[in-house]
């Protein structure tokens, strides 16, 4: 394998382990791969499989019980929660299942949301880097629209917009496309091929073995350990698919 | 996140629940206005009643028979009987930080002119009586020191008097009433003084030398009381030290020997209104405080509910960067802002509530402290209310947060 790119996440056996009770529950029993900067890596695994789990540590929103998770060459395990705050808001975005945007909020300020959290960024330059992540997922016309105003499409591309508008080292996506119709998620594959050409870092978690076939390596989790971890070779167009689709009609 | 947004934040938070944060604004409206009315009415009463005594003379000392009473104990009618002739005259000779010297005696009776009559009051004075008690002559004179000398049957009478006695008005002075069948000539009129804070009629008056009331009427050879003011109200103690040397002096009164009279000052008597009025005035506040304490339980339910509400707002943020002092600030704000704005317009509501007072005819002046007052404990009571929803919100896990529902 090409080992000269660099090297966006790498993990060495790492687990984690939960207590429920007097039981102890191994969610995840030693993973480790690396991923490199421009791959768009699909995370595909059954319910129970580990995969929240490992979503959660490699969005550091958790730490691992053993081993050890670096972040763009950052150890996280021993990291306090204020230093894994930092570290989400300058090199994670995050697109979440139920987009999760703030109601009553404005397209534009939902997007400027992260870098509100960072002393860099003055206002005018939150709203020019909103406005430019908004473009970027083709909302550019949409700017001032409300949350309660846009559909689920328009929402998850507001959530991605949310999720590019810091430049992070990795996008993180969590079922992305779970919510929606199958146009607006082939759509939204569309967009992600589109993010991945441009050099994205891409790490889709889903439960559908389907969306693997867009992506450019597929890591495969059962009950807490990598079965497989295959290199996509025939990457299938997700806007060839779109095309396909049949027009839909209305009744 | 910069203050400045965490305020954008808070102040949205609030408009999109109206309703909601008016009702937890309007116990501290409420509190607050409350606390700010008692204080007012305390001050307007306390300076009400200030105002009433100053009108009696500020420095105005008061020499009377009989050594302080004690519980119980019954004191020999004679020494009731100390306050002589001797006493005024050594006052007289001796005084330093004393003015005027005035013996009183007094009587209670009735004054009869032609078929008219009234129950009075008549006091025997000597010159400086009027400077003493700042009355005030309207119409014709004060008596003489030759009126003194020769126990003049003439006296000077206040506004009730002549009111009474002189129903279809006339000029009263130079005519001749009878008190207790003596007849006074009065020859001169009191100017009006009104009633006291305690509601009773300073004008229902009359004053005669009192070597009159004394001989005349009294058949006595001691005073009531001796009248005296001190140079200026602020060495009132310095006079009554000196009155008690020239006293004992007087009375033989040597070493461990118990004074045989009791001097008391204005001064004291203010002090004691004073406090008397501020106790009641703290009781008042206390009470209106309580409502401020519930009004802070209200507060902190109210964002306790919506920490809650806002759980995966609070996950989105977490996992978007914010750490949780962040989160911590944000709510703490929304709870200030909260408090402070029912502050604001409780402070308002007080203000109108101290008016409508007056114009009741309440005494009512809002001490400016007060004001600034309500708002550190407003401010208190944001930051002590909101402290521990703040504090929730701040410990919550981002993953569980961001998965609520």
């Amino acid at each position: 394998m090409d080992d000269k790119r660099k090297v966006v996440i790498e993990l060495q056996n790492v687990k984690r382990y939960f207590k429920v009770g007097n039981e102890i529950v191994k969610a995840l029993r030693g993973i480790t791969f690396k991923i490199y900067e421009g791959e768009f890596v699909t995370i595909q695994g059954t319910s129970g499989s580990g995969k929240s789990t490992l979503l959660n540590q490699l969005g550091c929103l958790d730490t691992p019980t053993e081993g050890e998770y670096y972040l763009d060459g950052t150890p996280v395990r021993k990291m306090s929660k204020s230093q894994r705050a930092k570290l989400r808001n300058r090199k994670i975005g995050f697109v979440f299942q139920s987009y999760n945007l703030l109601p009553k909020t404005t397209a534009v300020e939902n997007v400027e949301l992260p870098l509100m959290y960072n002393k860099k960024y003055n206002a005018s330059q939150r709203r020019a880097a909103a406005i430019k992540a908004l473009q970027a997922v083709g909302l550019g016309d949409r700017l001032e629209h409300k949350s309660n105003q846009m559909s689920g499409g328009q929402m998850q591309r507001v959530a991605i917009a949310r999720a590019l508008v810091n430049d992070p080292a990795v996008v993180l996506a969590d079922e992305a496309t779970g919510n929606l119709d199958t146009r607006t998620s082939f759509e939204m594959l569309v967009l992600f091929q589109k993010l991945h050409a441009e050099g994205r870092t891409i790490i889709f978690v889903t439960h559908n073995p389907e969306i693997a076939q867009y992506s450019s390596r597929n890591i495969n989790l059962r009950d807490g350990k990598v079965r497989e971890d295959t290199i996509n070779t025939n990457i299938l167009s997700a806007a060839d698919a779109l095309a396909s689709l049949p027009i839909p009609q209305d009744d | 996140m910069s203050i400045l947004n965490l305020f954008k934040v808070a102040i949205r938070a609030i408009f999109s629940n109206k309703f909601r944060s008016f009702l937890s604004m309007l116990g501290i409206i409420i509190g607050v206005a409350a606390v700010i009315i008692m204080m007012a009415i305390g001050q307007g009463s306390k300076e009400s009643v200030r105002a009433n005594l100053s009108q009696m003379g500020t420095n105005v000392i008061t020499i009377r028979p009989g050594a302080e009473t004690r519980g119980g104990v019954r004191q020999d009618p004679s020494a009731m009987q100390t306050l002589k002739q001797k006493d005024y005259e050594l006052i007289e000779r001796n005084k330093k930080y004393v003015t005027y010297v005035s013996p009183e005696v007094t009587s209670s009776g009735q004054a009869i002119y032609g078929a008219n009559n009234t129950t009075t009051s008549l006091y025997g004075a000597g010159l400086d009586y009027l400077n003493i008690r700042l009355w005030k002559i309207e119409d014709g004179t004060f008596f003489t020191e030759d009126d003194i000398r020769k126990s003049s049957k003439v006296c000077v009478v206040g506004k009730t008097v002549v009111n009474e006695l002189f129903p279809d008005g006339g000029d009263p002075v130079g005519k001749t009433i009878r008190f207790k069948s003596i007849p006074l000539r009065i020859v001169g009129i009191l100017k009006s003084k009104g009633y006291n804070s305690w509601g009773m009629d300073q004008d229902n008056v009359m004053i005669s030398p009192y070597t009159t009331v004394m001989k005349r009427i009294l058949a006595q050879t001691y005073y009531s009381s001796i009248n005296c003011s001190a140079i200026t109200e602020e060495l009132t103690d310095d006079a009554i030290a000196e009155l008690t040397n020239i006293l004992r002096e007087s009375h033989e009164l040597k070493g461990e020997a118990v004074d045989d009279f009791t001097i008391r000052s204005q001064q004291e008597m203010m002090e004691t209104m004073s406090s008397t009025m501020d106790t009641i005035t703290i009781i008042l506040v206390v009470a209106a405080a309580f409502s401020l304490l519930v009004a802070g339980i209200g507060i902190m339910n109210i964002m306790l509910v919506s920490v809650t509400e806002r759980t995966k707002e609070i996950g989105l943020r977490m996992s978007v960067g914010a750490r949780g002092l962040d989160i911590s600030n944000q709510f703490l704000i929304e709870s200030i802002l909260i408090s402070l704005t029912g502050g604001v317009l409780g402070v308002l509501v007080g203000w109108l509530g101290t008016l409508l007072c007056s114009s009741f005819g309440l005494p009512a002046t809002i001490p400016l402290w007060s004001i600034l007052v309500s708002f550190a404990v407003c401010t208190l009571i944001g930051v002590g209310f909101g402290y521990f929803p703040a504090q929730k919100a701040a410990r919550m896990d981002p993953i569980e947060a961001i998965r609520y529902e």
